[in-house]
């Protein structure tokens, strides 16, 4: 499919997960799909923001901004579910003018949640957070945080993470759906696939099933409903 | 004078034996795989992705694929192997790091640790630092011994906590310290600085080590 017909049920005020660190890894074509169709007021849920243009300094700086950071430029995120806001600027300015809200969660922390809702748990228990903020603020949908006890060890208890769409960038897939994401770039991509109602992928080379050894693969195909040709490898 | 991070940087990779897995933080901490002993063998995790972090990119070695937690392109080392985020703090909870270097903001002497965020400022995110802290078997904070002055190791933090209780050691310009179940031991004291100094720059009372040594550092 097109990345505009991927995009074509993506309304205003979704929950979209994109996977990528700090851009590596996220699905640049979809992005441009979403501010194509100008959908505003979404929840996005990733480990941060993206890259602004001019992103990261020195030499190797994008001239345009990246992954999630698309979106922001265009004004169209009301929350961000992210471990880490420090990077891309638009996220603290668009607080600060009050049009964009946060809630941050420890990144293993965050992986775990959106695991958990891919694969059928009721939550997680992680020590990370005991006695922190964590603990004490509400989490992303305002519910209080619960601490139990196990053999005199405390953990939190941290509830699944879903969302309407997530947003996939594979470096290889087959035409079933297939598919594995090349050295840096698999970040939150694997947890995202299946934890969404629609999981969409781009890769950026399609190959015919059979094509390739079975075992180059590391997602199920069965997770994914969309696929989108034509994503590029990132050009310095 | 004295480069003060650099011998901070230099005593903490002291710390680390052969087969060691560790993850390095961002800033003075990276700057401690400089002066790792080259007869061992260290594995460096790069929590986005990776085990087996090698050295920033150049124009020729650079792979948009590969970049570290900071975001910067860098190299991986032959017998790297990448892992997705699920894994990776996996191998962080799971106490597989052996240890974790840091900076901070304020450490209490019960190991608390604050050093991911000021209320009212501006708000970057713990990242991976929370289970990192929580995680790995050793936390080791690396930092100047005050902010300009003011008390940076304290009886309790004031700021948020990124974890209780889980700092194993400090070592700032002025000597080595290890949090005990009786507070802060101070192991070793940098020849620059007397006992009085290094107490009149702490929060709480520092305890001394019967066989207080010199810092072993260089410089």
């Amino acid at each position: 499919m097109t990345a505009q017909e991927a995009v074509a049920g993506v309304k205003d005020g979704m929950t979209i997960m994109v996977g990528g660190f700090l851009a590596t890894g996220s699905p640049e074509i979809l992005m441009d799909a979403l501010v194509e169709k100008g959908v505003k007021h979404l929840t996005i849920i990733a480990n941060d923001g993206g890259l602004d243009a001019g992103q990261p300094g020195g030499e190797f700086a994008g001239k345009t901004s990246r992954g999630v950071g698309k979106l922001l430029d265009h004004h169209m995120v009301d929350h961000i579910i992210a471990s880490h806001i420090g990077v891309n600027p638009k996220l603290n300015e668009q607080f600060a003018e009050g049009t964009l809200t946060y809630t941050l969660v420890p990144q293993g922390t965050l992986a775990e949640k959106i695991r958990a809702a891919a694969y059928g748990l009721g939550g997680i228990l992680t020590p990370t957070g005991v006695g922190t903020m964590m603990q004490t603020e509400k989490d992303e949908l305002g519910r209080d945080k619960k601490v139990v006890e196990i053999e005199g060890k405390k953990y939190l208890f941290e509830m699944p993470l879903h969302a309407d769409y997530s947003f996939i960038r594979p470096t290889k897939a087959d035409k079933f759906g297939n598919f594995m994401c090349a050295k840096a770039t698999k970040n939150f991509n694997y947890v995202m696939a299946g934890a969404s109602d629609h999981t969409i992928i781009a890769p950026e080379f399609l190959y015919e099933i059979g094509e390739l050894d079975p075992d180059t693969y590391d997602v199920a195909g069965v997770l994914v409903e969309g696929i989108v040709e034509g994503e590029k490898k990132w050009q310095i | 004078m004295a480069d003060l991070k650099a011998r901070i940087a230099e005593r903490c990779a002291k710390e680390f034996k052969d087969g060691d897995f560790v993850n390095l933080g961002i800033g003075l901490p990276t700057q401690v795989a400089d002066y790792m002993p080259l007869d061992i063998e260290i594995t460096l995790h790069s929590e986005n992705g990776f085990a087996g972090l090698d050295e920033l990119a150049t124009q020729e070695t650079l792979d948009v694929d590969i970049i570290n937690s900071g975001g910067q392109y860098v190299t991986v080392l032959p017998r790297v192997k990448y892992f997705d985020t699920a894994d990776s703090f996996g191998l962080v909870r799971g106490g597989h790091v052996a240890a974790t270097v840091l900076g901070a903001m304020e450490v209490a002497e019960n190991g608390d640790l604050a050093n991911w965020i000021v209320p009212g400022k501006k708000v970057a995110g713990m990242g991976g630092a929370m289970d990192l802290v929580t995680g790995a078997k050793r936390v080791i904070i690396t930092m100047l011994h005050t902010q300009k002055g003011a008390h940076k190791i304290l009886k309790e933090c004031t700021l948020p906590l990124t974890a209780e209780k889980c700092v194993d050691m400090i070592i700032t310009e002025m000597g080595v310290m290890k949090i005990t179940d009786n507070g802060i031991l101070v192991t070793e004291i940098h020849p620059d600085y007397t006992k009085e100094e290094m107490q009149a720059a702490t929060g709480c009372e520092l305890h001394w080590a019967e066989d207080l040594k010199p810092m072993d550092v260089s410089q």
